[in-house]
């Protein structure tokens, strides 16, 4: 079930059009990832499908409910980590989760139950000022949790935060995934897209350039795995028996031994290492390489993510 | 309104946890309006401010006239305390000691010189370290030797035209028309507020306008602090948003004025007036106060830049309102600008009240609600740039 539908999102702040034609689905369990080098229109496509900035066209669904008519009703269905720590530092944890509660019309008890989820229950009473900044981010992300919604947007939720409250933040979204919340999910940080999410779409200079699962995405770009084999022994013969496995793409020498180019190393490996064992060749050392995300952001734009 | 209410009482809690908003609405306004009445309120003349004696070695109706009916009926009006005294050394001896602020010496032979159609002469000793007492002393005399003069020209001069009334009765008659030098509470057809009230209420409504500062620019907080994002996704009419911050202003004012009234009557001896009347002065006051540092907040960029500019606002419209002197008694372009800071009618609300009944109150509520309907539309009309999607 699709629980949130973006079509032709466009905005444009002066001479500078941040966000062209952007359009895609979440689905409800989903993991979204929307990666793209600073500046590419990843905030800017979030302000817009929680409602904080204006479509100048496009149209945001949310659960049925689209937000060009029914906004409120819309918005209720959202919850909103933003970027920034979004907290008012003078009032305690438990004060800022009652206040955004009662704006949401939240029950009280979801107060407690979110500071459980993200483990800040034995320091509710504190003051947001006096939290660590791993602390903070995980009340930036109780605040979107308290009312239940069917989509959460995490815009960089776990920059500068320490290794720790990552591992909480990422389990907690691992989790609420799993409970069927569709999850927006945007990130400099690689592994993490690489690890939470189901689907990523890589928007640059406000356009999306691709979308799909990491496989699909690697896939389409013409990148494989590689396996590279360090050996001691007659390299011609092996050359010849390796390459007669199915899914191995191609052979080439490789300083004192060979590299495959494979459809899948994981599969592949296990053939490989008894075809060569089996010919009398001794192996001396395997370095399995997959294309990851990082290489098709490249790939795509041309940047690091992190530029 | 309940997300606004909600705003609001998220904002005052926040406020509550700040000593220095509890220093500007509060300990500033109330200290420094007990400092001016301690410093100035010595020559406003809302009670025995001023001690005269008076030596009296004439002895003749002259002297008697000018010690009851100028000097005693000062004193009965309570503005001030008269000692009469035996001898010119004593009454000087009062004034080197500093119990006397100046003294009235009125020499023997003055009845004798004055029917003779000699000068007039009352001599005014005054303290040195009271100016403002001494002065008032010598225009006291100076007022009553003038209007013998007056007198005697009428009469002389109605003798010269042929009249056969006795001179002693033209005297009389002249004596009556003449304008009597007098000493009262009244200075022009509207009552002045005493010097306690006067400061009290200055100082109350200067500061007022620093107190309401954080509720409207609190909007610019939010937008620095992220939170205004935040808000913006929530399920919330963006006109909560502001309408929350617009009350929070209000109630800090109100808070703040109720305080400082309860507080200056209590410690200062400040007269305010009837409560309905004051109520309803202060709660326009504060309206005015919001509208137009909602203006200014609505104008600038940061919070930083906007408290700036509201600090400079609410000195300009203060000085010029009468905060600080009455400056509408300069007369002129002053007095005419000074009609356009809410900080005029507030005190002249409260004056209009000392003067007349709760109804009296009413110009000064119309000027400063209009001020406040015409800040606050312009406000809101800026401030929907801040929060517009």
């Amino acid at each position: 079930m699709t629980v949130l539908s973006c079509s032709g999102l466009r905005k444009r702040f002066d001479d500078v059009l941040a966000v062209d034609d952007v359009s895609f689905t979440i689905a409800e369990g989903e993991t979204y990832g929307l990666l793209g080098p600073n500046g590419a229109g990843k905030t800017t496509t979030i302000s817009m499908i929680t409602g904080v900035l204006e479509r100048d066209a496009g149209e945001v669904v949310v659960d049925g409910i689209a937000m060009s008519t029914h906004a409120i009703a819309a918005k209720r269905l959202v919850g909103y980590v933003p970027q920034e720590l979004a907290l008012y530092p003078d009032l305690t944890g438990r004060e800022n989760l009652r206040f955004f509660a009662n704006l949401y019309g939240a029950a009280r008890e979801r107060v407690d139950h979110v500071l459980d989820v993200v483990g800040l229950a034995e320091r509710a009473d504190d003051l947001g000022r006096e939290y660590s900044g791993g602390m903070k981010r995980r009340l930036n992300v109780a605040i979107g949790l308290l009312h239940e919604p069917r989509l959460l947007v995490l815009d960089e939720p776990t920059a500068g935060v320490d290794p720790q409250s990552r591992n909480q933040i990422l389990e907690n979204v691992r989790a609420l995934a799993a409970q069927g919340m569709a999850i927006l999910y945007t990130t400099h940080y690689m592994e993490e897209a690489e690890r939470l999410c189901d689907r990523v779409g890589v928007i640059d200079s406000g356009r999306l350039i691709a979308e799909g699962t990491r496989r699909e995405l690697v896939e389409r770009l013409g990148e494989r795995d590689r396996i590279s084999l360090q050996l001691d022994g007659d390299l011609t013969h092996a050359t010849a028996v390796l390459g007669a496995i199915a899914n191995v793409r191609g052979v080439a020498p490789h300083g004192h031994g060979l590299e495959l180019v494979v459809d899948d190393a994981r599969e592949c490996l296990p053939a490989v290492l008894s075809a060569i064992s089996t010919n009398g060749v001794v192996v001396r050392s395997v370095e399995v390489t997959e294309p990851n995300l990082e290489t098709v952001f490249l790939h795509l734009t041309g940047k690091a993510l992190r530029e | 309104m309940r997300h606004a209410l909600l705003i609001a009482a998220r904002d005052l809690r926040e406020r509550a946890r700040d000593r220095t908003a509890y220093v500007l609405a509060i300990v500033l306004p109330l200290g420094l309006a007990g400092v001016f009445t301690l410093i100035l309120g010595n020559i406003s003349g809302d009670s025995q401010l001023f001690t005269y004696a008076v030596a009296d070695a004439d002895r003749g109706v002259v002297a008697r006239a000018f010690t009851d009916d100028v000097l005693r009926k000062a004193a009965a009006s309570g503005a001030i305390e008269l000692r009469t005294v035996s001898s010119e050394r004593e009454a000087r001896a009062l004034v080197d000691d500093g119990t006397a602020t100046a003294a009235f010496l009125l020499p023997a032979g003055l009845t004798e010189d004055v029917q003779a159609g000699r000068a007039a002469r009352i001599e005014v000793v005054g303290d040195v370290d009271a100016p403002t007492g001494t002065d008032i002393a010598r225009s006291l005399a100076q007022a009553y030797t003038d209007r013998l003069a007056a007198v005697r020209t009428a009469v002389a001069a109605t003798v010269h035209s042929g009249v056969s009334t006795p001179p002693a009765e033209l005297a009389a008659a002249a004596a009556t028309a003449l304008p009597r030098a007098v000493v009262a509470e009244d200075t022009t057809g509207r009552r002045q507020l005493d010097a306690k009230t006067q400061y009290a209420a200055g100082m109350a409504v200067f500061f007022l306008f620093f107190a309401v500062q954080p509720g409207v620019t609190g909007l610019l907080d939010e937008r620095r602090n992220g939170t205004l994002a935040r808000l913006l996704a929530a399920p919330v009419p963006r006109s909560s948003i502001l309408a929350g911050k617009l009350l929070t202003s209000v109630a800090v004012g109100v808070v703040s004025m109720t305080v400082l009234v309860v507080a200056s009557s209590l410690l200062m001896g400040a007269h305010w007036g009837h409560p309905v009347g004051v109520a309803a002065l202060v709660l326009s006051g504060v309206l005015a106060a919001t509208g137009a540092m909602a203006v200014v907040a609505a104008i600038a960029k940061t919070s930083e830049q906007a408290g700036g500019w509201q600090a400079i606002v609410a000195i300009v419209l203060g000085a010029l309102g009468g905060a600080f002197f009455p400056v509408s008694q300069a007369g002129g372009l002053l007095e005419k600008l000074s009609l356009l800071a809410p900080h005029r009618w507030f005190l002249r609300g409260l004056a209009d009240l000392a003067g007349g009944g709760v109804t009296a109150v009413l110009p000064s509520v119309a000027a400063m609600t209009l001020f406040a309907a015409v800040t606050g539309a312009v406000a809101l009309l800026l401030f929907r740039k801040v929060v517009r999607p």
